[in-house]
């Protein structure tokens, strides 16, 4: 089905539509999902604050999700030696480092008044303090190494070993130490689900966030493919 | 398996006549346990609670300070080349080196282990538990730590982005080692946690060559 995206050019054409579009649906998303999260009541435990959680729980989704994304682009990269599965890799590292951080900051920003404390050590919060070290190491290893073709098979590695530990790290840390709550909304117990009224404004914010990461996405690797054929284009030039 | 036992020998007179063997980071593995009291006051009040602890961090920070030489050398002066065309596979050649690095380096560190923590405050029952958490995990942290170094080969600034990947990947081990510490220090056995670290270190040891080995290849592509 996305087979045809593997053509640079293909791909070229149709993010060239893809892009806009789905950066208006996410546009549009985002504002009806803010201001039915403001109209929304208060929480009766949490008031006014309950609102971060429309922009802190959608972020760290986002978070998990942009990793899956940057190990499948580097899987596909490794085996394949894909040059555009490599742009998307390396497109994906700020974005995903940048949800990763949004989805600490608010995190704290909604503890303080919630648990009483701008940062806890528990177990879902150190899985994603854990989850950012990992894009940072990623991005420095790629910064790191001049040869562009080598520095895209040493992140894909590290990408794919980061994949594999990303579990164990989770499931470790959540034996080690855990007081945020269970989760509360698609799969949970009817008594432990989130009324409507919230749940609506958190699916709009989380396709938002989601419409977000996949615009900005196609436009950073858009970017990517043109700053490689300038190179390319300026290696020629100069050897005349 | 003789070729295989001729890497290790030399792998272990390289990494044991490396700058003093394991000396320097041994004193390095004292400072850090020094500096604790120095920074958060001597008493034993203080310290005893978070003795094993602070002990078998600073075995996962030691582990780090041979890492960028692991690999380094042998890239540099062309070792690895010929490694890669001689009759061992080239994963077979990575844990050998990591093999030799714990022998060399994470061992003796792994023997400070219980030093350290008893010195701290910790109850001097809890020392042979220290020391086969320390020795397990010591051997985990030399693998682990070989993804990172073979990664960073050829990259500028080698030493600090050998930290910067590897220890996030240390946190598995490290929870599993301290839980284990910990539970023993209450009182409750510390099976469990032992059991865990080893499993993940037998984890460790078998897939990361393979990573070693590719990240390898690629720094001599």
């Amino acid at each position: 089905m996305v087979s045809f995206l593997t053509n640079p050019r293909a791909f070229m054409v149709f993010s060239r539509i893809a892009a806009p579009v789905l950066g208006a649906a996410t546009a549009g998303a985002l504002l009806i999902g803010l201001w039915l999260g403001f109209a929304a009541p208060e929480d009766y435990q949490q008031g006014d604050s309950i609102r971060i959680l429309f922009i802190h729980v959608p972020a760290a989704w986002v978070a998990m999700f942009s990793y899956l994304c940057l190990g499948v682009a580097s899987l596909l990269s490794l085996v394949f030696r894909h040059a555009l599965a490599d742009a998307a890799a390396r497109a994906c590292a700020p974005l995903g480092a940048a949800f990763t951080a949004l989805a600490l900051v608010t995190g704290s920003f909604w503890g303080r008044p919630t648990w009483g404390t701008w940062w806890e050590w528990d177990g879902r919060m150190t899985s994603v303090l854990i989850l950012l070290l990992l894009w940072i190491a990623y991005i420095a290893l790629r910064s790191a190494i001049d040869d562009e073709a080598r520095a895209a098979r040493a992140g894909a590695i590290l990408a794919l070993v980061g994949l594999v530990n990303l579990p164990v790290i989770h499931f470790s840390v959540y034996w080690w130490n855990s007081l945020h709550q269970g989760s509360s909304t698609f799969r949970a117990e009817a008594g432990d689900r989130l009324p409507d009224v919230y749940l609506t404004p958190l699916l709009l914010m989380s396709l938002a966030y989601m419409g977000l990461f996949g615009a900005l996405w196609l436009v950073r690797i858009r970017t990517e493919v043109r700053r490689r054929r300038i190179r390319v284009l300026t290696l020629r030039a100069a050897e005349g | 398996m003789s070729a295989a036992m001729v890497l290790l020998r030399r792998e272990l007179g390289l990494a044991w006549g490396r700058g003093g063997g394991p000396l320097p980071a041994l004193a390095f593995y004292a400072a850090i346990t020094l500096l604790l009291p120095l920074a958060a006051g001597s008493d034993t009040d203080r310290l005893a609670p978070v003795a094993v602890g602070v002990a078998w961090m600073v075995l996962a920070l030691a582990c780090l300070l041979s890492l960028d030489r692991l690999f380094e050398r042998d890239y540099e002066d062309g070792g690895l080349d010929l490694l890669m065309t001689g009759p061992l596979p080239l994963e077979l050649v990575c844990a050998i080196k990591c093999l030799a690095q714990w022998l060399a380096g994470g061992a003796p560190l792994a023997l400070a282990a219980p030093v350290a923590a008893v010195l701290l405050g910790a109850d001097i029952a809890l020392a042979p538990l220290i020391l086969a958490c320390a020795l397990v995990g010591a051997l985990a942290f030399a693998f682990i730590g070989g993804i990172g170094a073979a990664l960073a080969l050829g990259a500028r600034r080698g030493g600090l982005l050998v930290a910067a990947i590897v220890l996030p990947l240390f946190c598995p081990p490290v929870i599993f080692g301290g839980a284990a510490l910990y539970a023993a220090a209450l009182g409750s056995g510390g099976v469990s946690g032992l059991m865990l670290l080893s499993g993940w270190t037998l984890a460790a040891v078998a897939l990361s060559p393979l990573a070693m080995a590719a990240a390898c290849r690629n720094a001599l592509s």
